[in-house]
C-alpha cells in the first residue's frame, strides 16, 4: 500500500529526514518510535503534504500512485488521513459542518453523491459511539476550548467518518491521560480492518498497550536505525533510546 | 428551497458575471448640476413644489460644503461636473402588471436571477425593484396593503402618501448632515419607500434589488422607512452592478424612524462591481444610513455584508433617542484586490438605559485597505447606557492593511463601555488542517472566513445567509496561494 523508499526531506534548508525506508501492507499496524526530535512528526507531515517540507531525495508509492506528485487534499481523499499531534482550532465552524463539507468532498472525488442531511447525521450517530464522543462537542466550534483529550477523541471521530485507507496518527498519545488514551486506542482498534493500514507515531511505549503493532521502527537523525516486532517497544520502554542512539552512532562512524 | 438555492447560485456563481449592458434608450439629463438640473429631476418626476424646494435647499447647501477627506480612503478626485444626475429607462405607460413590463427590463431580472415572477412565487419576498433609478414593479403589493402596510417606489409615495414623505423626509439625515447627503437630497431619483402602521408586524421579509445600468450615471437612491408605534419590519437590500471602465458614484440614504416599541432590521448585502485586479472601474460606494428609535423601547438593528464597491464609505447609525431603546450593527467588510472600505458605524445615546451592541468583522485580502470606524457617544442624560463593541479584522497575505478607528465619547459616568479588539490571519495550520481531510484550500479559505464571520450572517434572514456566503467565497477566490 505504501512504500517509502531512500526519503530525504528538510524545513528550511535543514535536512530532517536522511533516507527513510518502509513498506506497508493493508492490513499492518506500524509504530514509529524515537527520540524526540529524530524526525518522526516530519515524517507524519511529509507523507500528508505539508507545504513547508521540501523532499529532496527518495520516492513514496501509495496505492500505485506518486504520492509527492499529489496535493494534501488528494492524498486525503485518496484515503491518507492524519491525526493531528496538535490539532487546529478552526472559529465558527462545527466540527460538523467541517466534517461533513470533507465527507463531501471525498464522496465526490469517488464518484458518490453526497449525503444528504440525514443520511450524515445517521452515519455521525453511529461513529460517535467508537470514540464516545458528545453531540454537544460536535456542534461546538473546531476544537475550540476544546481538552486536550477532546481533540485527540475529534481526530479519531474525524478518522472513523472518513474512513481511510491509511492512518497516521501523530502522537496522538500525547497530552491524554490514561482514561482517554484506553477511548482513543479502542476506537482506533475497532476501525481497523484486512483493507486499511496504520502508521503510529508515538514517542512512548505506553500507547502500544492498547494498539499493538505489528512491527515497530525506531527513528533517530533521519534515519530507521532499528526495526522489530511489537517486543521491540518493551525494551525500548525497558532500556530508553540511549543504547539505539550508541549503537546508530558507533555504526555511522 | 432547492429552487430558491438555484437562484442564489445563478445569482452569485463565480466571476463577476453581472457584466453586460442593456440597450434601454436612457432618458437622461445633460452632465453636470446646477439649479436647473435639480428643477429638471423634479419636473421629470412631477414633484409638487416643496419637494423642488427641499431639493433646491440640499443643492445650496451642497455647494458651500466640502467633500469630506478623513476617511482612510484615496481616489482620483472626482469631477461633480462631469457626472450625469438623471437617467431613467423609457416606458410607454406605467404598468399594471408584469406583462406590461418592458421585455428587456424583464430579461435584466432574469439575468440577474431575480426574475419577479420566481421571486413571486418562491420566495415570499416582496420585490421593489430599481432599475436605474425607476421603479418598474412592485410585487406583494394587495398583500401587504391589507394590513395598511406601504411598500412603494420613493416617487409613489411622493404622489400618494405626500403627508408622510414631508414629515418623515430629512428628518433622521438633514439635508446639510454631510457632503454626499446633501447631493443626494439634491438629485435623489428614486428609492424605496417603506411604512408599517401601529401595531403591525410586516409578515414578509421587504426587499429591494438596486442596480446601476446607463454609464456615467450616478445612482442616488433615497429610502425611507417609517415605523409606527410597536410596529415591526425586516427590510433587505442587495445590489450588484455592470462591469465599468470609469468610477461610478453612488450616494444613497436610508433614514429608518422607529416609533415607541417598533423595531426595524435591516439588512444589507452589498456586491456592486469591486473594479478589476488592478483596481481599474469599480463603484463608489458614499452612503449615509441612519436610523432614530425616536419612542421608548424601540430597537434598529443594522446588518450589512459589504463585498463590493471600489471605494466603501458607510456607517450605518442609530440615534438612541428613546428610553430603553436598542442599536445594534453587525457587519462583515470583505476587500480584495486594491479595493478600499472605511465602514463602521455611530451609536448615540440620548435616552436612559439605551443599549447598543457593535460586531464588526473585517476580511482583508490582496492589496486592500480595511478600516473600521466607529464612534459610541454617550449624551448626559443618557444614564445606564451600556455598550458592547467587538471589531476583529482578518488578513489575508502580507500585502493588505486592516485599520481600526474607535471613538469613544462619554458624558455621563453610569455608562457601561466594552471594546474588544483582535487582528489575526488565516493560519497555514488551518488552511493545511482543512486540505488534509481533502477540502480544497478555497473552500478552506471559505469555510474559514465564513466561520469567522458566523455570528454577523447569523443575523441575516436564511436566503440572505446562504447568498452571503456564497459571494464570500466569491469574493475571495484566488487570494491565497
Amino acid at each position: 500500500m505504501l512504500s517509502i523508499k531512500n526519503l530525504h526531506a528538510s524545513i528550511e534548508g535543514k535536512e530532517i529526514l536522511k533516507g527513510i525506508n518502509l513498506e506497508v501492507k493493508p492490513g499492518e499496524v506500524h509504530a514509529i518510535m524515537g527520540p524526540n526530535g529524530s524526525g518522526k512528526s516530519t515524517l507524519a507531515s511529509v507523507l500528508a503534504g505539508r507545504e513547508e517540507y521540501e523532499v529532496t531525495a527518495g520516492e513514496v508509492t501509495y496505492m500505485g500512485q506518486d504520492l509527492l506528485d499529489l496535493a494534501p487534499e488528494e492524498r486525503a481523499r485518496e484515503g491518507v488521513f492524519l491525526a493531528f499531534q496538535y490539532p487546529v482550532e478552526i472559529p465558527g465552524v462545527s466540527t460538523t459542518n467541517f466534517l461533513k463539507t470533507a465527507l463531501n468532498e471525498v464522496r465526490e472525488h469517488k464518484g458518490l453523491e453526497p449525503l444528504d442531511a440525514v443520511s450524515f447525521l445517521t452515519m455521525m450517530k453511529e461513529k460517535m459511539k467508537l470514540v464516545e464522543i458528545d453531540q454537544t462537542l460536535l456542534s461546538r466550534s473546531l476544537n475550540e476550548g476544546f481538552s486536550g483529550g477532546e481533540k485527540k477523541r475529534n481526530e479519531v471521530f474525524q478518522m472513523a467518518m472518513l474512513e481511510p485507507k491509511l492512518s497516521i496518527l501523530d502522537e496522538t498519545d500525547s497530552g491524554l491521560d490514561i482514561d482517554a488514551l484506553r477511548i482513543v486506542a479502542n476506537g482506533v482498534n475497532k476501525l481497523k480492518t484486512n483493507d486499511n493500514a496504520t502508521i503510529v507515531v508515538t514517542h512512548y511505549q505506553r500507547l502500544l498497550d492498547y494498539i499493538v503493532p505489528d512491527y515497530v521502527h525506531v527513528l533517530y537523525k533521519g534515519k530507521i536505525v532499528k526495526s522489530g516486532s511489537k517486543e521491540l517497544a518493551l525494551e525500548l520502554e525497558e532500556k530508553g533510546y540511549d543504547w539505539i542512539k550508541e549503537e546508530a552512532d558507533t555504526t555511522t562512524t | 428551497m432547492s429552487k430558491d438555492n438555484q437562484i442564489l447560485e445563478e445569482f452569485t456563481s463565480k466571476e463577476y458575471e453581472h457584466g453586460w449592458n442593456i440597450d434601454i434608450e436612457a432618458d437622461q439629463a445633460p452632465k453636470g448640476l446646477n439649479e436647473d438640473i435639480v428643477r429638471f429631476i423634479s419636473a421629470k418626476k412631477e414633484e409638487p413644489e416643496w419637494l423642488l424646494e427641499w431639493r433646491l435647499k440640499a443643492y445650496r447647501a451642497w455647494t458651500k460644503m466640502k467633500e469630506p477627506k478623513w476617511a482612510n480612503v484615496g481616489f482620483p478626485e472626482i469631477n461633480y461636473q462631469d457626472i450625469i444626475y438623471y437617467s431613467a429607462p423609457k416606458q410607454k405607460a406605467k404598468p399594471k402588471s408584469l406583462n406590461e413590463v418592458d421585455p428587456e427590463l424583464l430579461e435584466t431580472f432574469k439575468k440577474l436571477g431575480i426574475s419577479l415572477e420566481e421571486q413571486k412565487r418562491l420566495t415570499g419576498v416582496a420585490v421593489d425593484a430599481v432599475l436605474d433609478s425607476v421603479s418598474v414593479a412592485t410585487t406583494f403589493k394587495d398583500k401587504l396593503a391589507e394590513l395598511g402596510i406601504i411598500f412603494c417606489s420613493f416617487s409613489e409615495a411622493v404622489r400618494e402618501h405626500p403627508e408622510l414623505v414631508k414629515k418623515h423626509l430629512g428628518s433622521v439625515v438633514p439635508i446639510s448632515d454631510n457632503y454626499f447627503a446633501a447631493l443626494n437630497s439634491a438629485v435623489f431619483s428614486d428609492g424605496s419607500f417603506c411604512y408599517i402602521p401601529k401595531g403591525v408586524r410586516c409578515p414578509m421579509e421587504l426587499s429591494t434589488y438596486f442596480r446601476i445600468n446607463a454609464a456615467n450615471t450616478g445612482q442616488f437612491e433615497r429610502t425611507l422607512i417609517v415605523a409606527e408605534e410597536g410596529s415591526y419590519v425586516s427590510y433587505l437590500e442587495g445590489c450588484t452592478a455592470p462591469q465599468r471602465d470609469e468610477n461610478q458614484l453612488h450616494a444613497a440614504v436610508v433614514e429608518i424612524y422607529a416609533k415607541k416599541d417598533a423595531e426595524v432590521k435591516y439588512s444589507t448585502v452589498q456586491n456592486w462591481y469591486p473594479g478589476d485586479k488592478d483596481g481599474k472601474g469599480g463603484i463608489y460606494n458614499f452612503v449615509t444610513k441612519r436610523g432614530i428609535c425616536a419612542g421608548d423601547n424601540s430597537k434598529i438593528s443594522w446588518t450589512q455584508v459589504e463585498t463590493g464597491s471600489s471605494i466603501t464609505w458607510k456607517y450605518p447609525s442609530c440615534i438612541l433617542k428613546g428610553d430603553n431603546s436598542i442599536g445594534e450593527f453587525y457587519s462583515v467588510a470583505v476587500t480584495n484586490n486594491m479595493q478600499q472600505a472605511d465602514t463602521g458605524t455611530k451609536m448615540i445615546h440620548i435616552g436612559k438605559n439605551t443599549k447598543s451592541r457593535i460586531v464588526s468583522k473585517g476580511v482583508s485580502a490582496g492589496h486592500s485597505q480595511n478600516s473600521y470606524r466607529g464612534q459610541v457617544k454617550v449624551m448626559k442624560r443618557a444614564e445606564g447606557a451600556r455598550n458592547f463593541s467587538q471589531c476583529d479584522s482578518l488578513l489575508m497575505g502580507d500585502k493588505c492593511g486592516a485599520h481600526t478607528f474607535p471613538y469613544i465619547d462619554i458624558e455621563n459616568k453610569s455608562a457601561q463601555i466594552e471594546h474588544e479588539a483582535t487582528t489575526s490571519k488565516i493560519g497555514e495550520d488551518q488552511i493545511f488542517y482543512c486540505t488534509q481531510r481533502g477540502i480544497d484550500e478555497e473552500k478552506a479559505v471559505a469555510l474559514i472566513v465564513n466561520g469567522y464571520c458566523k455570528e454577523v450572517l447569523n443575523q441575516l434572514p436564511m436566503e440572505f445567509a446562504v447568498e452571503a456566503q456564497k459571494l464570500l467565497a466569491l469574493t475571495l477566490e484566488g487570494s491565497v496561494g
